[in-house]
């Protein structure tokens, strides 16, 4: 394989697909964190509801059901973390960790027992969600690189693709706009002042959490349903850590976050595409080292070297009022 | 006209300390008022009950001659209560605006509601000549902007009767002059004002009338212009304060501790301390008086290798103590302690000591590296058996040396501490407030046994707030405010005026 | 919550017993959902794990690997720092161990390749720690997100290493060669028979030896003070001369030349040969036992031979119960770090009133 055969248009395709999985989570994430919850619990999130969407869409043969469910078990997941976090003040790093270990194993334990196939669920079929086909898909067809990028660069897609998509500007509307995220911008700098003013930090965090919870299993149902269209072990595959280092290369803010997600998103799709193809002096690069690299940009990011990365001050000390 | 504010037999205790004792007086509609006092006298408590902090024990609070019940700052805020903390209550990275606009957005969106209060804000900013740009985000604003963001956080939340807690600390004299024109606009517009101070000349300057407590009850409660500010000192710390412990005559060896133009800035520019210059010698005690908060803690931060200065000459025995080359104070306090520095920090639990630790582990803390031997073992007989000598000496209880020192009362845990330092030998001694939280038969011990440290050469350098403890064991008075050193006595010159006068910002004139 | 009022017998037996029954009560359940008996999964799982002697072997053979990475995790917990990263620092130390072996083994008797892989893995496993420890001591970089970065990094990594320069030529297999059978670490079933064909080696004596040395320091050495009073209060330690920087960056070479000490035991004392992803999780188990162990070297040790006898006992009743894959350890583990980590204090208040109730 040659330079030529990369094929830079099915690269950003590509991009564009991986991205709604980091994005959802980054999201959840966001707002965990924003309100001073530290959330490493993303990855076991996912599985939980990339399990229980795939399963119960099997058995149901409607995909909603899936993705309804699977958010009533990330929300149950958040809302134990709230609990450990928030109410017992107890680590928050060591609850997430807790749940990505007990996701990783409880998924494929039930997964095994109702469905005796190795730990994965059936294939689905059909019953995946629809895609979004823009009008006029067909007649541009032919037209060089309009066509291509109408048609198949923003059209074409899962429609939880361009929920994700959508997702940004609402939720930085939301953060940054609305009463809600005032407070909870509040709660995750300076809880006391947010005390002060009259607001239940641990109410506000609460609530961050649940937010968390139903955003984060779109990112499961996503993998699950639309992605793969059945669910397998561990097929989060660091995601969920994923996630949380755009969050902390994008400062904590949704735009920088989301390009975040698409930069890992790209760099994932690159490392498919790159496999035995010589480069120009280079020759060929493993895949591997790609894979290295969105982890590598971070440690950089996390030393500062980059943009200096700013966390909300209140990011993981629990709120004990003053008074 | 009914007083705004009037309090009637106020008394509010925490377990066996009585912290407000029948406190009585009233403030008048659209006055400044002042509330001065030393630490502990009162008046911080007293304010907390009229802002729903704390409940009083006893007494009723008068609004406007009503009766108010007053059990939540919400609703201490809707009786038009405001107050404005020492410690900021705004988030850094939020505008003025929306740090205004916090608890009381008006609605789920911001943007209608963010027009309306920018324009309120504004016009509040202009009728008292606040000058604050409501869109200015919180931490690019100096120390001075972000107190008048406070106050206008309370005036937006129509407050008529506004608590300032010690405004001036953090302010240069331009901002307190400022701050004091804003004080002098809100009594125009029909305002009451109440100025929690212990400084003097801050009375004299704006307060129509002033209360002055001590020891949780009023002292006196007079109208300004009628007062002189030795009257004031005089009620602020003026009592009958006895010395009797025994000491050796003082005979002042070489000095040991010779400090020149020390200064310290924060981070934002606020300077904590003003070109100190002082010297210390061998067998003397000198005493460092005044309110707390007013640059001591930072001074001893520095003398026991905690805390770089920011600029300053600072000589131990004659050579330069090691800040030279430093770019911050990681493991400094070691090498202080190696040239024969103690130090018994204020804040015991949360400097001096581990509380998870025994007894035994904290009689060491600090030394862990001399009582090694070749293989960097602990040798615990021997550490154990200094531990028994010194818990004897010291009277520490209950005598075993393996509780862990956080089930110690305090002031057993401050004798292991002070033991631990004696213990090494030292040359020089910094002691920051040593009997706080100590209880009175302890106190005595402990001043007994500075004394006899300093009988025997040892040059220390006491922080207190007490100014009985100051009079027992001072050879010399440093008196502090506002980071500087406004003034200083020999112990044959004690009076309580003169000290209160210093402590209250005037100096030697 | 302010534990220091509780008892230490309180704290240090009473709570985490509870916290691991709670642990397992909800590991229990979960079981019995699955439609198997609780009683009977927990006796086959005593059976294979203890009463059978090679079973107890491999229980002893996985506990070895585990006690070094519970180390790992433990010193570092002791400083009050979370080091996620046990798990690529054990990655790297076997590629340090490996390197040596490829080196030596055939030119140095048995008795140098030991201690010189030892020395080879514990030397890349610090090396891997260093820099996520350098950063939080100089930058502030939070610790927990550059050491789970650092494992993602090292997965990489090895991959390529691996897959690149050390698969022979000619194999299909991702391992290094096989090493020279000097360099095997000797076989307690030499000694005792009745173990069987089992991989139970001397790293487990080597690993308690490592279990002394740390207790020996922690509580008994000027060091050991020193780390201890940093991870409990750093205001005080800074007070007590202490360079918490300096600290913070010897610990961390400390706890990864621990973690790549563990790959010792499975790759010289097993399969004699680097393979992909040989450390299948004993990172992770590292924090468990930390945890549930509370950095206390006893603690460490029957946490890790818990740990060993649940991989081992669950591998049989795997076989034997379909329905409990071995997977539902991996949801125990999960289970005894929310209890016993998260969730340690949970009981703390119950006890409180009932002491003073009686008292």
């Amino acid at each position: 394989m040659t330079f030529d055969d990369l094929h830079i248009a099915s690269i950003l395709v590509s991009t564009v697909r991986n991205a709604p999985v980091l994005i959802f989570a980054a999201m959840a994430g966001l707002f965990a964190e924003r309100s001073g919850v530290i959330d490493i619990g993303l990855e076991g999130k996912i599985l939980a509801s990339a399990f229980v969407s795939a399963a119960v869409a099997f058995a149901t043969k409607n995909p909603w059901y899936g993705v309804a469910a699977g958010m009533l078990v990330s929300v149950a997941l958040a809302t134990l973390q709230g609990y450990v976090a928030i109410t017992q003040k107890g680590n928050q790093l060591v609850a997430g960790i807790a749940v990505n270990i007990a996701m990783s194993g409880l998924t494929f334990v039930v997964a095994q027992y109702f469905f005796q196939q190795g730990g994965r669920t059936p294939d689905l079929g059909s019953a995946r969600l629809f895609d979004v086909v823009l009008p006029g898909s067909d007649a541009v067809e032919n037209i060089p690189f309009l066509g291509w990028f109408y048609a198949h660069l923003i059209g074409g897609h899962s429609v939880l693709v361009y929920l994700a998509f959508l997702l940004v500007p609402v939720v930085h509307w939301v953060i940054y706009h609305s009463r809600f995220g005032l407070r909870l911008r509040a709660c995750g700098e300076n809880p006391h002042a947010a005390d002060a003013a009259g607001i239940s930090v641990e109410r506000q965090r609460y609530l961050a959490m649940l937010i968390a919870g139903v955003l984060c299993s779109f990112s499961g149902a996503y993998l699950a349903i639309v992605q793969s269209g059945f669910f397998l072990r561990d097929m989060s595959a660091g995601a969920g850590y994923l996630a949380l280092t755009a969050m902390v290369f994008g400062n904590w803010r949704p735009f920088h976050t989301f390009l975040g997600c698409l930069m890992f998103g790209f760099f994932g799709a690159v490392q498919i595409q790159i496999e035995g193809v010589e480069l120009p002096v280079i020759g060929r690069i493993p895949g591997s080292l790609i894979q290295m690299v969105p982890y590598v940009v971070t440690v950089v990011v996390l030393a500062g070297l980059m943009a200096k990365s700013v966390a909300p001050k209140a990011l993981g000390t629990p709120f004990v009022k003053s008074r | 006209m009914q007083p705004a504010v009037e309090f009637r037999g106020i008394s509010k205790h925490f377990g066996a300390v009585k912290a407000n004792t029948d406190v009585s007086f009233a403030i008048a509609k659209g006055s400044i008022h002042g509330l001065v006092g030393e630490n502990g006298a009162g008046k911080s408590t007293l304010m907390s009950i009229l802002y729903g902090y704390y409940r009083a024990d006893g007494g009723e609070i008068l609004l406007d001659g009503q009766v108010q019940h007053i059990r939540t700052s919400q609703e201490a805020i809707r009786l038009g209560i405001g107050m404005v903390h020492q410690h900021f209550m705004l988030v850094e990275n939020m505008t003025v605006l929306d740090n205004v606009m916090l608890g009381t957005e008006g609605g789920f969106k911001l943007a209608a509601h963010r027009a309306e209060t920018e324009k309120k804000l504004r016009e509040i900013c202009d009728r008292y000549r606040l000058d604050v740009d409501p869109l200015a985000t919180i931490h690019d604003l100096s120390v001075g902007a972000q107190q008048r963001v406070e106050i206008l956080k309370q005036i937006y939340r129509s407050a008529n009767i506004l608590i300032l807690d010690e405004p001036t600390a953090v302010l240069t004299a331009q901002e307190t002059e400022s701050l004091f024109e804003i004080l002098r606009l809100f009594k125009e517009q029909g305002k009451t004002i109440i100025l929690i101070t212990h400084k003097l000349q801050e009375i004299l300057d704006i307060t129509d009338t002033v209360t002055v407590m001590r020891g949780g009850r009023v002292i006196g409660a007079v109208p300004t212009a009628s007062t002189s500010k030795e009257e004031l000192a005089n009620m602020m710390v003026g009592r009958p304060i006895e010395n009797n412990l025994p000491r050796a005559p003082y005979k002042p060896g070489a000095p040991v501790l010779e400090v020149r133009e020390l200064q310290l800035q924060d981070k934002q520019g606020v300077k904590l301390l003003r070109d100190l210059n002082f010297t210390l010698r061998a067998g003397e005690i000198v005493a460092i008086a005044g309110v707390s908060g007013n640059g001591q803690s930072e001074l001893m931060e520095i003398l026991s290798g905690m805390r770089l200065p920011t600029s300053g000459q600072l000589d131990y025995q004659g050579k330069p103590l090691p800040f030279a080359g430093r770019h911050d104070a990681d493991g400094l306090p070691l090498a202080f302690r190696e040239l024969g520095i103690a130090h018994v920090p204020e804040d015991r639990l949360r400097d001096g000591v581990i509380k998870a630790f025994s007894v035994m582990h904290n009689t060491i803390f600090g030394y862990q590296d001399k009582l090694k031997n070749r293989w960097g073992l602990l040798d615990f007989k021997a550490i154990a058996r200094r531990c028994a000598d010194l818990m004897k000496a010291f009277d520490v209880r209950p005598n075993n040396h393996d509780l862990s020192i956080g089930l110690l009362s305090g002031g057993n845990q401050q004798k292991v501490v002070i033991a631990r330092e004696v213990l090494a030998q030292p040359r020089l001694m910094l002691v920051g407030q040593p009997t706080r939280g100590v209880d009175i038969g302890t106190i005595e011990s402990i001043h007994t046994q500075l004394l006899k440290l300093r009988d025997e050469g040892v040059a220390i350098l006491l922080v207190s707030v007490e100014l009985e403890e100051v009079r027992a064991l001072a050879d010399r008075i440093l008196v502090m405010c506002g980071g500087a050193i406004t003034g200083e006595l020999k112990i044959e010159e004690f009076d309580t005026t003169r000290i209160g006068l210093l402590m209250g910002g005037m100096h030697k004139s | 919550m302010n534990n220091h009022d509780l008892p230490r017998w309180a704290t240090a037996f009473v709570m985490p017993v509870l916290n691991l029954l709670s642990a397992l009560l909800v590991a229990a359940l979960v079981i019995y959902m699955l439609g198997e008996s609780p009683a009977e999964s927990l006796g086959i799982l005593i059976n294979s794990a203890v009463v059978n002697p090679e079973g107890l072997s491999y229980t002893l053979f996985y506990a070895s690997t585990f006690i070094f990475t519970g180390l790992a995790v433990s010193i570092a917990m002791q400083a009050g720092l979370f080091n996620i990263g046990a798990e690529g620092q054990m990655y790297f130390g076997g590629l340090g161990l490996t390197l040596a072996m490829l080196a030596f083994d055939s030119s140095l008797p048995w008795w140098l390749l030991l201690p010189v892989g030892m020395l080879g893995a514990a030397l890349f496993g610090a090396l891997w720690s260093f820099l996520p420890g350098y950063l939080q001591a100089k930058r502030g970089s939070h610790i927990v997100v550059t050491t789970i970065m650092f494992n993602f990094i090292s997965a990489s990594l090895m991959n390529f290493v691996i897959v690149k320069y050390l698969v022979p030529a000619g194999e299909q297999n991702p391992a290094s060669r096989a090493f020279a059978d000097a360099a095997a670490m000797p076989l307690l079933n030499q000694w005792l028979p009745v173990l069987g064909e089992t991989p139970l080696n001397i790293s487990f004596f080597i690993a308690i030896i490592a279990l002394v040395i740390y207790g020996v320091v922690t509580t008994r050495s000027a060091w050991g003070f020193k780390l201890r009073a940093t991870g409990l209060n750093q205001h005080a330690a800074h007070y007590a001369g202490i360079r918490i920087s300096k600290m913070i960056i010897t610990v961390m070479l400390i706890s990864g030349a621990l973690a790549g000490l563990g790959s010792v035991n499975a790759i010289m004392g097993s399969t004699h040969y680097l393979s992909l992803n040989f450390v299948n999780g004993a990172g992770f188990v590292g924090i468990a036992i930390a945890l549930m162990g509370r950095q206390h070297p006893l603690g460490i040790f029957l946490s890790s031979v818990l740990f060993g006898a649940l991989i081992q006992g669950g591998f049989d009743l795997s076989l034997e119960k379909p329905n409990i894959p071995i997977e539902t350890f991996i949801f125990i583990q999960g289970l005894i770090i929310l209890f016993c980590g998260a969730m340690e204090n949970f009981y703390a208040p119950a006890i409180a009133r009932l002491l003073k109730r009686k008292g």
